[in-house]
């Protein structure tokens, strides 16, 4: 398939994923706003979420202080932020608009339909729908699109690259969402267990849709260094990154040409990595250090594929 | 203004409904105004839903994409007629693919002296870098789009043969599709002929002209981009067929043979349907300025290693001041009578002809030869004094670039409008496919103007469009 054709689709699904990831992020913070806390937490939280996306210089360029309402103008309706829900929506829909001969009808039209309500969206709907309610309606959208691919694309190039695109960013959100919060819920030299807020952290769980998971998969207390195993290494849980770089890993083979095998051998050795990880390993040696050093690599993978596959190869002599 | 007599579609002079709109006629007698407003609601918003839209040149933004208004009152077309226009777009197609062949080579027609050699060998579309050059099967014009009229007590006349990069077939195609959605119980009243096969006859037409020895041909259909007026159509036909949908930056020339850049390391490219035009296929050969085209693609076109559809240099045959010829060409080439009459045209370029034009101007349609889309031209009888004045001093500088033909009273097909259902005036532009043969789906796109009074069709002009429909014998 045409290298610009795979790019397209990768974005489209990767900018689909991020506006589900943002409304996600800005969900459990909302949700943790409503439980009691002092003015100088709810500052820290809110803070925390304009870090986890790596928004907080271009965030105080344009707002003068973060409050609840400057953050999710920003992070939702914010033309001038390219990782707000609306810029992410347009985007994946103007990468679907130019590969929409590739796309079945259905996923066009959902991708399409989507980006016209986010565009005729306005503050005062917003204000009468609540916030939880457009998060729900973020990603409700984000599963229907999922959902119409799986559903209806066959399964050949168009469909794997579409899949990296989406495991390859939540993988990387994932893993800024626990970096962050773990850091915020667990300042360094806090024991376990100690003032750990349950709601906290159920919270957390419930914004990667994991609550329920975890009581099923452990059928005991909440604790933090078992939300980091549920998060980063298991396979079965399907937002985590164990899981993301399996899929990675099998859809990067699905795709391989002359020049991908050491891309193909990274995300290798990355999912094998994440599939035989302990969780004691990486709490005792920071889990901060072991996400910072596993955002690196699931940036270099991207920039591999974008390498190996998407930007126009070099067989032009023009 | 306001035509007076006209051609009524659905009904006679005496104001009895023609046979073949009976069975219509009733139903939509029995069809509350208010039902025909919420279909016609219904179907914008399934175009917009499916995003069935153009964008206005120069409006980047997403939001600003239009639809072309949909009428949902079909335009009927009984079978003989159908039978004898058929055979009449196969015959003048025909012929002009023999005429491009013959002016890049022999120039017989010339030599017999049938067109004024400067008039084709000086016309801005007549491309030197063609001549000489054999294309497949002697092809030029794989695909045309010709606008056919009807006016008088019903005569069709051919308007203008669209031999560049027509556009339009996936609106009949939707068109259709819509129809049959909206309204599926109608089609059990009428043996309606169906049209969606075009995009296999298309693809099949494509691959018969690929470059000689090539057997399993590799086609893709090159578009100038997302942003282009006619997108939607070139993602869709791409889709259609099953094909790729390229832009220049995908392709590339290596050794006279065009690749495109694919996940997979570079792949051969033997046909392009390109909806683009000649100055934008190359910066090397045409406009240095082209960031659409592909370097080296005229070069590798000249060696025959890879198609183009339309040929470079199609467009000398479907320019307007070219048109009045074509029916002598069907004598020349075919040594037959023309089925399809031409619009009695003036020559502005001739001293006679502009005097008979300046002093008619208030009943005449002027038009650049050049022009398209329905600018730059004065349609006599719907101007001001000021406005045929002004039109007078352009005419009388520059004669040789504009032809001059009666204001046809174009046929009128009963559209649903604000007022309810009320005549509007429309065309006819089927779609000539030449290839191993040359065949065309029956039907066509019918484009109506929705203003009363208008005669302009074209959608940048307040047109929008109809199902047309082929009756089966």
């Amino acid at each position: 398939m045409l290298s610009r054709t795979a790019d397209h689709l990768y974005w489209m699904a990767r900018y689909m994923e991020r506006a589900e990831n943002v409304a996600r992020i800005l969900d459990v913070n909302h949700r943790m706003s409503m439980m009691p806390q002092s003015a100088v937490q709810e500052e820290q939280a809110w803070g925390a979420t304009l870090r986890i996306m790596g928004l907080e210089a271009p965030f105080h360029q344009r707002y003068a202080e973060i409050t609840p309402d400057a953050v999710l103008e920003f992070m939702i309706f914010d033309d001038d932020n390219p990782s707000s829900v609306r810029n992410c929506l347009r985007a994946a829909r103007e990468n679907a608009h130019a590969v929409r001969g590739t796309l079945t009808s259905e996923l066009w039209e959902t991708t399409n339909g989507t980006w016209l309500k986010m565009r005729d969206f306005t503050r005062e709907q917003f204000a009468d729908l609540g916030a939880s309610e457009f998060f729900e309606w973020v990603k409700y959208r984000s599963h229907l699109s999922r959902g119409v691919t799986i559903g209806t694309m066959l399964q050949d190039e168009s469909l794997r690259f579409t899949r990296l695109g989406t495991f390859l960013e939540r993988a990387d959100n994932t893993a800024r969402i626990l970096d962050v919060k773990y850091q915020l819920l667990l300042p360094a030299g806090e024991v376990e267990g100690g003032a750990a807020d349950y709601y906290q952290w159920s919270a957390l769980l419930r914004s990667v849709s994991a609550f329920e998971v975890y009581r099923k998969v452990y059928r005991d207390l909440i604790t933090p260094s078992r939300v980091a195993e549920l998060l980063l290494l298991r396979v079965d849980m399907p937002r985590s990154i164990a899981r993301c770089m399996k899929e990675v890993y099998t859809n990067l083979r699905e795709v391989a040409n002359d020049q991908s095998a050491e891309t193909e051998r990274r995300a290798g050795e990355l999912e094998a990595q994440l599939r035989f990880g302990r969780i004691d390993d990486i709490v005792r040696d920071g889990l901060h250090n072991y996400v910072v050093r596993l955002l690196a690599r699931v940036q270099d993978l991207g920039n591999r594929i974008a390498d190996d596959f998407l930007v126009p190869v070099s067989g032009s002599r023009s | 203004m306001t035509i007076k007599h006209y051609y009524n579609e659905m009904s006679d002079e005496g104001g009895h409904v023609r046979a073949h709109y009976s069975s219509y006629a009733n139903w939509l007698s029995e069809m509350p105004e208010e039902r025909l407003a919420q279909k016609r609601a219904e179907a914008d918003a399934l175009f917009h839903r499916h995003g069935i839209t153009f964008a206005v040149y120069g409006e980047k933004d997403a939001g600003t994409e239009r639809l072309i208004p949909f009428d949902i009152i079909p335009r009927i077309i009984p079978a003989d007629e159908w039978h004898t226009l058929a055979a009449g777009l196969r015959q003048r197609v025909k012929a002009l693919n023999l005429f491009i062949h013959d002016i890049y080579h022999e120039q017989n027609i010339l030599r017999a002296g049938h067109i004024p050699t400067e008039q084709v060998l000086n016309n801005a579309q007549y491309r030197k870098v063609m001549q000489g050059v054999d294309v497949a099967r002697d092809l030029y014009a794989h695909i045309a789009g010709v606008d056919i009229v009807r006016a008088g007590k019903g005569e069709y006349y051919v308007l203008e043969d669209n031999l560049r990069v027509p556009s339009g077939v996936s609106y009949m195609l939707e068109n259709r599709k819509m129809m049959m959605r909206l309204f599926p119980r109608l089609f059990s009243r009428y043996r309606v002929a169906p049209v969606d096969r075009y995009p296999d006859m298309l693809l099949k037409t494509l691959r018969s002209v690929a470059p000689t020895g090539v057997t399993d041909p590799t086609v893709v259909v090159m578009t100038p981009g997302a942003y282009n007026s006619a997108y939607f159509e070139h993602a869709f036909l791409a889709q259609q067929m099953g094909v790729e949908l390229v832009e220049g930056q995908d392709m590339f020339v290596q050794d006279d043979q065009v690749f495109m850049r694919t996940t997979q390391g570079p792949q051969r490219v033997d046909v392009i349907y390109r909806r683009i035009d000649d100055d934008f296929l190359d910066p090397l050969a045409f406009r240095p300025d082209s960031v659409l085209g592909v370097p080296g693609l005229l070069q590798a076109y000249r060696a025959g290693r890879v198609t183009l559809s339309n040929a470079i240099g199609s467009g000398v045959a479907d320019d307007k001041s070219i048109y009045p010829y074509v029916p002598e060409m069907v004598r020349f080439y075919l040594g037959e009578e023309p089925i399809l009459h031409n619009v009695p045209t003036h020559m502005c370029r001739n001293k006679e002809d502009l005097a008979y034009v300046l002093d008619n101007l208030a009943e005449l349609v002027v038009k650049e030869v050049h022009g398209a889309g329905g600018y730059g031209m004065l349609v006599g009888p719907a101007s001001t004094k000021a406005e045929i004045e002004a039109f007078r001093e352009v005419l009388v500088a520059h004669p040789e670039r504009y032809i001059a033909q009666p204001t046809l009273a174009l046929s009128a097909c009963p559209t649903f409008v604000e007022s309810g259902v009320a005549p509007r005036h429309i065309d006819l532009r089927p779609f000539v496919l030449s290839g191993e043969e040359v065949q065309l789906v029956p039907g066509g796109l019918t484009r109506v103007a929705l203003r009363e009074g208008s005669l302009v069709v074209n959608s940048s002009q307040g047109g929008g469009t109809k199902d047309t429909w082929v009756l089966e014998a």
